[in-house]
């Protein structure tokens, strides 16, 4: 059994081209192929010249993003089988700058990720003789879901507010900026805050939700920016009235 | 000055929106209902001042109003700059100037029931 | 050079259902105002007394504002069901270990939200 799939594949050499062009190709895929497996195949036997990332092909280490059919998806996660007999699109992910063919140029988030302070902050670290820092089964699920995040950039590709105002910081830092200020060790809410806060923060959010639905992860970010919000303004009707101090 | 304050309009907007929710639809059939003549006795001027005249009413009738502008001044904002209307300043102002001179005039007028 | 696409600000949510969808809801909005407004008109009348109170609804009878309040009711119904949809999302509930189902906090808002049209509906004289 074989799948038959035609690709329209958004090409662009940044030495020689002065925009990308779509490049047709057909391939004959085995039945169990993901897309990427299709990708590999036409770049080890029809296009050496076709750019793009990719690595464990288990939806884990979320190298392989791409605009799937319009949609931003995991190449690695999506049967050959969705698509089969349609001639279909692949692009780079939406909404970031293209470098080469399928690749795009992250170093956007790469900045706002360390903007948002990813990591436990303690303002008094207790000593290594009064024992590690302890968490019930139940402080972990508070905030698990938003660990799961692979920095895909799928979410970014969804969002409409980041492709209209780039300056936003964006759906999986800002949940991952959640996930910090709902863990029990965590004591960094109100160090975030200041980024958080700011106008290109979580209020530059408009639930559409569609982050949520492209997450892979099933990490859910619009919910975690709903929550961010109102804790958001929590703090900041605390610290109008001098109880900011968290 | 607007952007600065997105805190205290999202909290609005989302308390109106909530608010408007669990209580627009009902009003909104009542005065149509009222407008359709179906039943003569809703809506009555007596009914209505009798409301009205507590001050619990007025706290809610208050409340509801008043939140629906908040709500549909910072939504609309929203929308206008997603369909392209960058000119948020003058978008916010004559919003939030509404959404303010409606609280007041709402306040006004149930302060004379 | 990389190469940035460009996106139309004008345009944009008509590319996916999703966001046009988003939008039309952002856009009920309008209405929450508008009826707002006449909610504001209404009780300006009951305050200037039953003559103008009488007026407000003789008003409320014509064509173009009962044309206006179908439209705002359809809506407003609207505005509630994908209010209560999202809530859940904003308002996560933990118990123990377990979070809430989405579907048991909009049911319990479906709940109040009956009871209270109910007793609005009372209140305004309708039974």
């Amino acid at each position: 059994m074989s799948v038959q799939l035609e690709l329209d594949i958004l090409r662009y050499d940044p030495e020689k081209d002065g925009e990308p062009h779509y490049q047709a190709y057909s391939v004959s895929c085995q039945d169990e192929w993901m897309v990427l497996d299709a990708i590999n195949h036409l770049k080890d036997h029809v296009d050496t010249t076709l750019s793009y990332r990719w690595s464990c092909h288990m939806a884990v280490c979320g190298s392989c993003g791409m605009m799937i059919d319009g949609k931003p998806k995991l190449a690695c996660n999506v049967s050959v089988r969705d698509y089969a007999n349609r001639k279909i699109r692949i692009e780079p992910l939406a909404n970031f700058p293209i470098e080469r063919d399928l690749v795009v140029v992250q170093d956007d988030f790469m900045e706002k990720l360390k903007r948002v302070k990813p990591y436990i902050i303690r303002k008094e670290e207790t000593t290594v003789e009064e024992g590690e820092y302890k968490q019930s089964p139940a402080e972990l699920k508070k905030f698990k879901q938003f660990t799961l995040c692979i920095n895909c950039l799928c979410c970014y590709a969804a969002c409409p507010q980041y492709a209209l105002m780039p300056e936003f910081i964006g759906p999986a830092a800002l949940t991952l900026a959640h996930r910090y200020n709902t863990d029990s060790r965590d004591q960094g809410l109100a160090e975030r805050h200041k980024e958080i806060s700011k106008p290109e923060g979580v209020w530059e959010c408009s639930f559409t939700d569609t982050c949520s639905d492209a997450c892979p992860k099933h990490v859910d970010p619009a919910s975690a920016l709903q929550q961010l919000k109102i804790a958001t303004t929590t703090q900041w009707y605390k610290e109008l009235i001098g109880m900011g101090g968290k | 000055m607007a952007k600065v304050n997105k805190a205290l309009f999202w909290s609005l907007f989302a308390a109106g929106g909530t608010v408007t929710a669990f209580v627009f639809p009902v009003l909104a059939l009542i005065a149509l209902i009222a407008a359709q003549g179906g039943m003569p006795d809703i809506m009555g001027f007596e009914q209505m001042r009798g409301l009205l005249a507590n001050w619990f009413g007025k706290l809610v009738a208050f409340g509801i109003v008043s939140l629906a502008l908040w709500h549909a001044a910072h939504r609309l904002r929203t929308a206008l700059h997603g369909l392209g209307i960058r000119a948020d300043g003058v978008v916010s102002f004559l919003g939030y100037g509404i959404a303010l001179l409606g609280t007041i005039l709402v306040g006004y007028h149930l302060l004379q029931i | 050079m990389p190469y940035v696409r460009p996106v139309s600000k004008t345009t944009w949510y008509l590319a996916n259902r999703s966001y046009t969808i988003h939008m039309i809801n952002e856009l009920t909005s309008l209405f929450v105002g508008i009826f707002a407004l006449i909610l504001l008109w209404g009780i300006g009348a009951v305050s200037r007394g039953k003559e103008a109170y009488e007026a407000f609804l003789a008003n409320l009878k014509g064509p173009g504002m009962v044309a206006l309040l179908w439209i705002t009711t359809i809506v407003v119904f609207y505005h509630a069901i994908a209010w209560f949809k999202v809530t859940p999302k904003a308002m996560p509930i933990q118990r123990g270990e377990e979070f809430v189902p989405a579907s048991v906090i909009a049911g319990a808002h479906y709940v109040v939200w009956i009871v209270l049209s109910l007793v609005v509906l009372i209140l305004a004289g309708a039974f």
